[in-house]
């Protein structure tokens, strides 16, 4: 039985803080993970660091909780999910016995939470009220990216290591669908209706297009930065803005953002970022894009209006997720 | 019998499966053996130290399969792994013909070199796929190529290339070579000095050292004595066998650094490769076979995801379809050594980075930063097209 346990003292205070209920204000903070550190920096509105927060065993994937007061972070080598409290960073509780989390979504019931566990070829359904695993499915080696679809009634998984987008079908609890992408997806990304799913093919240097009614490719985006030979390109993580318009695509080791025109599948421009560029994040009005670097230990900050950088702030060992909570 | 088929049918109908079609073929791999391998045998030295034991790399191969588990559901394909053993007197072309008439169209090659070279002339016309998984040797990418046979291990060139670029770009122009006595000692170091021509290294001299307490004999066995009365930034060391070279570093009259059976190694693969998703490929290798992986390990596993990747691009079990797509230029393998995987049409050679490293780091990865190719940076390393000696049909 695998259970959430609240750490003594804070159970009440958890309690307190649910029970609130007010809309989240949003403190303007970003919350970057540090896996290599185990840390999350925390940058003000100004982007200073003004914290830096000792978290769990190697920090990846994070995740606002549906009301937007807390936040989760998957610690794979402590195998656990952490509850973070958004307001003061107080450690709130964890999900223990989650194997090797890697990313995980929230379910818009925002009681379940689909998560990747990186060692174990599986994807794995827990209750964030009860802390248990409800589910388990049987994925390729290596699964990363989960997106859930907004009336979640789909899960889509990324394979890395078996070149695969698996399907799962909330309502059956299956797998219903195995989809053959280019080499090693990581990402997603949904475009705002729905009808496509982008995927990051990392070692393929591209961006697969999946018609999300048919479940099959229907067009791709390549990438290549001025200077970069094909193998270079390394793309990650991606995200669609809420008009559907554009797309911001990590380039990894191009050490690039691409910007992608959505409807014509093209790349508009590059903007030159850190080292290893894979996470990203899109401020609520969508004029700051920031971006992780995981091998210049920095996140790069981009005004999308003029595609220039805005700035490079120094965070923690290999920076990998970054959280805007400015709804 | 009527009967007991009408109720299999029925059950078969009724009975809820899953959300796939049942019905999936069967791909099996063979990895073909001998159980009185002499590469495999306990290697004691004098006082019962092992220096340089080998692991059969059939581990390497179980988790190719294992890896290709989801991608087998997917493609309707079940992928298994037939671990052949042959006794002394076993013939392995016999084998492969045996299981070539079960179905069988796949073979990983854990035998001695003559016998690899042998079998690769043999079965060169059939629609069968053959690798080397444990030959690093020259001449099986030349004048012993085949069609049939590919190299997922590196070349001893591409091994040397790599040390040579390093110690280039490290400005140690100088290179005094040791030799040991046994024949593979001396294509070692043949293999270095080429490598040292063709990178424009300056080898100072190549010096024979042997096993040996005989006093008359120090000229051959005193490490500081064979070290000096030259110039050298660097040594290169040739010694296969392992128990006078382990002696060097530390030992040379002049403080200089060792490479090659000792100090720096160039290897496909080492347990301390972190990068580019390694560690997950490490650690999912240390968790089945109790062990760390080898290079071995890593060309066995890799030659079961070529043929895997083959298969799901082209859709098809059919050898000459997979063996056109290989030697093609679509495929791109993940090596998890950061760039892709692809075999050079001209001897089979599957390309890749070479990393070079100490007992428990890895230093740097080749191609180093800076060396160039019109082509492909990976060709930098190893017997480029127009040097090959390799002529295939």
């Amino acid at each position: 039985m695998r259970k959430m346990r609240l750490l003594p003292g804070l159970a009440l205070c958890a309690a307190l803080l649910s029970a609130s209920g007010a809309m989240a204000k949003g403190t303007g903070l970003v919350f970057i993970s540090n896996e290599k550190s185990s840390t999350i920096t925390v940058l003000d509105v100004a982007n200073q660091v003004v914290k830096t927060v000792d978290t769990c065993a190697r920090p990846r994937g994070m995740h606002f909780s549906q009301d937007r007061e807390a936040f989760y972070v998957a610690c794979a080598d402590d195998s656990l999910i952490a509850i973070y409290d958004v307001a003061s960073q107080e450690l709130l509780g964890r999900i223990i016995n989650v194997a090797e989390p890697e990313t995980f979504d929230l379910h818009p019931n925002g009681r379940h939470l689909y998560i990747s566990n990186e060692e174990d070829a599986t994807a794995t359904l827990f209750d964030l009220e009860t802390g248990e695993q409800l589910a388990e499915f049987e994925t390729g080696e290596e699964p990363e990216g989960v997106q859930i679809t907004a009336d979640g009634r789909l899960v889509f998984v990324a394979s890395e290591a078996a070149n695969l987008v698996h399907v799962i079908d909330t309502e059956t609890q299956d797998v219903i669908k195995d989809i053959l992408v280019d080499t090693r997806p990581r990402r997603f990304a949904l475009t705002p209706d729905e009808k496509e799913l982008w995927v990051s093919a990392e070692l393929a240097g591209i961006v697969d297009i999946i018609d999300v009614a048919t479940l099959s490719i229907v067009g791709d985006v390549a990438f290549l930065p001025a200077g970069f030979r094909k193998e270079q390109v390394t793309p990650v993580d991606l995200l669609i803005t809420k008009d559907g318009a554009r797309a911001y695509v990590a380039l990894g080791r191009a050490n690039h953002i691409a910007v992608v025109d959505v409807r014509q599948r093209k790349v508009l421009d590059y903007v030159l970022v850190g080292k290893r560029a894979w996470g990203l994040a899109l401020t609520a009005d969508e004029t700051k894009l920031y971006v992780a670097n995981g091998l210049s230990d920095d996140v790069t900050i981009i005004d999308t209006a003029t595609l220039k950088v805005v700035t490079s702030v120094p965070v923690g060992l290999v920076p990998y997720g970054i959280l805007i909570d400015d709804h | 019998m009527t009967i007991r088929l009408a109720c299999l049918i029925v059950l078969l109908t009724v009975l809820p499966g899953p959300a796939f079609a049942a019905e999936r073929e069967t791909f099996d791999f063979a990895y073909l053996l001998r159980d009185d391998d002499p590469a495999y045998a306990q290697h004691r030295a004098y006082t019962g130290l092992s220096l340089r034991d080998r692991q059969r790399p059939l581990a390497g191969a179980r988790l190719g399969v294992r890896d290709s588990k989801a991608i087998g559901r997917a493609l309707g394909f079940r992928f298994g792994l037939r671990e052949e053993t042959l006794s002394e007197d076993a013939s392995s072309l016999a084998r492969i013909e045996t299981l070539a008439a079960e179905g069988i169209r796949v073979f990983l090659l854990d035998l001695p070199l003559a016998e690899v070279t042998e079998l690769a002339r043999a079965v060169a016309n059939r629609d069968l796929l053959l690798f080397n998984i444990r030959h690093p040797d020259d001449t099986l990418r030349g004048a012993d190529c085949a069609p049939v046979l590919f190299h997922t291990l590196p070349s001893r060139a591409m091994l040397m290339d790599a040390l040579a670029q390093f110690l280039l770009k490290k400005n140690w122009h100088d290179v005094l070579v040791l030799e040991g006595a046994g024949a593979a000692d001396k294509t070692l170091s043949t293999a270095f000095q080429a490598s040292a021509r063709k990178f424009g290294l300056d080898v100072t001299d190549v010096r024979p050292f042997v096993l040996s307490n005989d006093p008359r004999q120090r000229d051959q066995t005193n490490l500081p004595i064979l070290t000096s009365g030259v110039d050298y930034d660097v040594v290169f060391l040739a010694d296969s066998v392992g128990e006078v070279g382990r002696y060097l570093p530390y030992n040379t009259k002049d403080p200089r650094p060792v490479v090659g059976s000792e100090g720096l190694l160039p290897d496909t693969w080492h347990w301390t490769w972190e990068r580019y998703g390694a560690p997950q490929l490490n650690q999912r290798f240390d968790k089945r076979a109790g062990r760390r992986m080898t290079s071995e390990d890593w060309a066995a596993w890799a030659a079961i995801k070529v043929v895997v990747e083959a298969i799901s691009r082209t859709k098809s079990g059919d050898v000459p379809a997979l063996r056109g797509f290989l030697r093609g230029d679509a495929l791109t393998f993940d090596t998890y050594k950061g760039l892709a995987g692809s075999f050079r049409p001209w001897d089979n050679q599957l390309r890749q980075p070479i990393l070079l490293h100490t007992h428990n780091a890895v230093v740097v990865r080749a191609p180093l930063k800076g060396f160039l190719h019109q082509t492909n940076t990976l060709d930098s390393l190893g017997v480029d097209k127009s040097e090959s000696a390799c002529v295939m049909p």
